[in-house]
């Protein structure tokens, strides 16, 4: 789960890392207040997760509340690439006099932690990385022993900090540590860390991407409360891994890399069709019961772009009758809500039994494929028709 | 011959007693794998009744080592308890640990990686988040169906478990030396380009299948080693071209691999060293299909 500005700078504050008072609204009346109980000049500031904010017209200074408010009402609303902005952060306003920039995150290439680190911050970290490699320091950090104050120091020093900022600086870079480990993150982005005109450290804005696997050892509701899509929020509630594309085919598959392979076979069978795309992500997992079958349909069947759906199974671990059973039970339970086309291809483990099911249950939404190039090329044409 | 795994494996079951682990033990016991015994803490000193075999638990991996001469572990430990179970076959140098477990946190997954480097890698790792290992005929450890394919001049590595059943199905009529699932987490413990060098140097496997997904650049990577150090026939397959962009690919993430992760960016490193790539699973098990009758 990637955080929005806001959720990140909630989290660096309570964690001691210096930030500026910032707080949300979702309409400019809201603005108006937040900027009124800041106080002085502030940032109003478009939380959308993509970059570029800045040139899109998302960030605005304001001097007073009524022009905070102003500010707003241009900024609500506002299509950044493809980001519709909801909700806006009221940041207070500071003096900056210099712009660094550090992160720390998985390094997924060398099975570690990466910290990167500049003191020429501000600008996008994938510009500098291109045009001035020399400026952007990479240290190796130890997924046993991590970042404690000697090894800031040393990232610190590897960026070129300034003597008299080392001290500093290496203080911020632990405590951003302790975010990314304390809080299961796969990223923590500052961009920028900046120096005040008083000399303060601040981490104006920043990036966290929290990994979803360790959700068990967190509390996390309130912040994906505020992250989902109201289709994927359905299908979290009942554990499935969904993720809504733009196409008209709905897609079930089991395991990650079959369901993704699927997604491609009906791309490349929608050229053929109309350009009919898939319409979903969604993983049953391996042991894909009746009860996760007829959640995962209904769930695609509840989005009005699906026109038909593509069921894709190879039974490993899980037997094909038992997902044969699954569809066979979803499609009772959803009765007349089933109006949709059902293209099923079943292969491995109880193939004969599983096909055999579908066969005697005859239900007219549903047929079956023999391979999955030939399922996505049926699912296709139904989409397109 | 085979990689990794043959029939002189002797295999262990971490969490053997729990729901899953019990599941696949039996499994793997039907397909003829020898499984000696489990470790549960908590059950040490117990025997399992598994379809008429009498199965030891022992309270730890060392004394099942000890007792049983296993050199093989498989791993069904609920996720946050995973780590834990991984750094103790580490800690007691069993020369291969399968972690089958899904959903491990990849700070857990890097610690425990971290260890086994400081520990001087002596416990090979495959996973987390796999199907892992089947040599058929001959042992299976993990959860692949052992009766999906017969043996023979094959070898495959991939990242995902179904389409790792789905391969072998579609050339099940010609046979695999071993097949790996390596899993599709950030962190694994066998990559690709551990694989290709095992499978390289196994006279018994002919050509290799190696499937991959978007994400990371373990693809790329193994373009590379292919080009400098297998001279064995592989093809390729990619899955992903028309997943979004992947949700936790942060900027930074994309400058440290030098890569952009993509299926396309994969494809075209594999084809740029001579390795044909299938556009569908059943495309690229038309490819192995060719090459193996062309030896």
């Amino acid at each position: 789960m990637d955080l929005f500005e806001y959720q990140a700078r909630d989290l660096f504050e309570a964690y001691g890392v210096p930030v500026l008072q910032g707080r949300i609204a979702d309409t400019p009346a809201e603005a108006e207040a937040a900027a009124a109980a800041i106080g002085g000049t502030v940032v109003v500031k478009a939380q959308v997760k993509t970059g570029g904010r800045g040139k899109a017209g998302g960030v605005k200074v304001a001097h007073s509340p009524s022009e905070a408010k102003e500010k707003a009402e241009q900024i609500l609303g506002l299509d950044i690439k493809g980001h519709v902005v909801k909700r806006v952060m009221i940041a207070q306003g500071a003096q900056i006099d210099k712009e660094f920039y550090f992160s720390v995150l998985l390094d997924r290439s060398n099975r570690t932690f990466l910290s990167l680190c500049s003191v020429e911050g501000g600008m996008e970290i994938e510009q500098l990385a291109v045009e001035r490699p020399e400026a952007l320091a990479k240290v190796e950090v130890s997924a046993v022993s991590g970042i404690d104050k000697a090894k800031a120091v040393e990232i610190a020093k590897a960026a070129n900090f300034p003597s008299e900022l080392v001290e500093q600086v290496s203080d911020v870079f632990v405590k951003l540590y302790d975010v990314f480990v304390k809080e299961d993150a796969t990223l923590v982005e500052v961009n920028p860390l900046v120096l005040t005109t008083d000399g303060q450290i601040l981490a104006l804005d920043g990036k966290v991407s929290l990994d979803d696997n360790a959700e068990f050892r967190h509390e996390r509701e309130e912040m994906e409360r505020d992250q989902l899509d109201p289709l994927e929020a359905k299908a979290k509630e009942m554990d499935l891994n969904y993720v809504k594309l733009d196409g008209e085919v709905g897609i079930i598959g089991n395991g990650a890399g079959l369901v993704m392979s699927t997604l491609d076979v009906v791309a490349y069978a929608g050229e053929r069709h109309g350009g009919v795309k898939p319409a979903n992500f969604l993983d049953i997992g391996g042991g894909a019961s009746a009860e996760v079958m007829a959640a995962g349909l209904d769930v695609i069947l509840n989005d009005p772009q699906v026109k038909s759906v593509f069921v894709n199974v190879f039974g490993g671990i899980t037997a094909c009758d038992a997902v044969a059973n699954g569809i066979v039970g979803a499609l009772n339970t959803l009765g007349d809500r089933a109006s949709k086309p059902l293209v099923v291809r079943l292969d491995g483990n109880n193939v004969d039994e599983g096909r055999r099911i579908l066969n005697e249950f005859n239900h007219p939404l549903v047929s079956l494929a023999e391979t999955m190039d030939g399922g996505a090329d049926k699912a296709a044409e139904l989409a397109s028709k | 011959m085979a990689i990794y795994l043959d029939s002189n494996s002797k295999i262990i079951v971490q969490g053997m007693t729990g729901a899953e682990g019990m599941k696949h033990t039996r499994r793997m016991l039907a397909g003829g794998s020898n499984i000696v015994g489990g470790v549960n803490p908590r059950k040490a000193g117990e025997t399992v009744d598994v379809d008429g075999k009498a199965l030891p638990v022992f309270g730890t991996v060392a004394e099942a080592m000890a007792q049983t001469g296993a050199n093989v572990s498989v791993i069904f430990v609920p996720p946050a308890f995973a780590k834990a179970a991984i750094v103790e076959a580490i800690d007691a140098e069993i020369p291969l640990a399968v972690a089958i477990t899904e959903g491990i946190p990849v700070h857990d997954s890097a610690a425990a990686w971290a260890y086994n480097v400081e520990k001087g890698k002596k416990t090979r790792l495959i996973g987390p988040n796999c199907p892992g290992i089947i040599s058929p005929e001959q042992s299976n450890a993990g959860i692949t169906p052992w009766n999906i394919t017969g043996k023979g001049p094959i070898g495959l590595v991939s990242k995902s478990g179904t389409l790792t059943y789905q391969m072998m199905f579609e050339l099940r009529d010609i046979g695999f030396s071993t097949g790996i699932g390596i899993g599709g987490d950030p962190v694994i413990g066998t990559t690709h380009i551990d694989a290709l060098e095992a499978f390289e140097n196994d006279p018994e496997t002919k050509a290799i299948v190696l499937i991959g997904e978007i994400g990371g650049d373990s693809e790329e990577k193994a373009a590379a080693y292919i080009a400098e150090h297998v001279t064995k026939p592989v093809v390729a397959y990619v899955a992903g071209f028309t997943a979004p962009e992947g949700k936790t690919m942060g900027h930074a993430g994309a400058i440290v691999s030098g890569s952009a992760g993509t299926a396309q960016a994969k494809k075209e490193a594999f084809e740029a060293v001579g390795v044909k790539v299938g556009k569908t699973p059943s495309e690229t098990a038309a490819l192995m299909r060719e090459i193996i009758n062309s030896l």
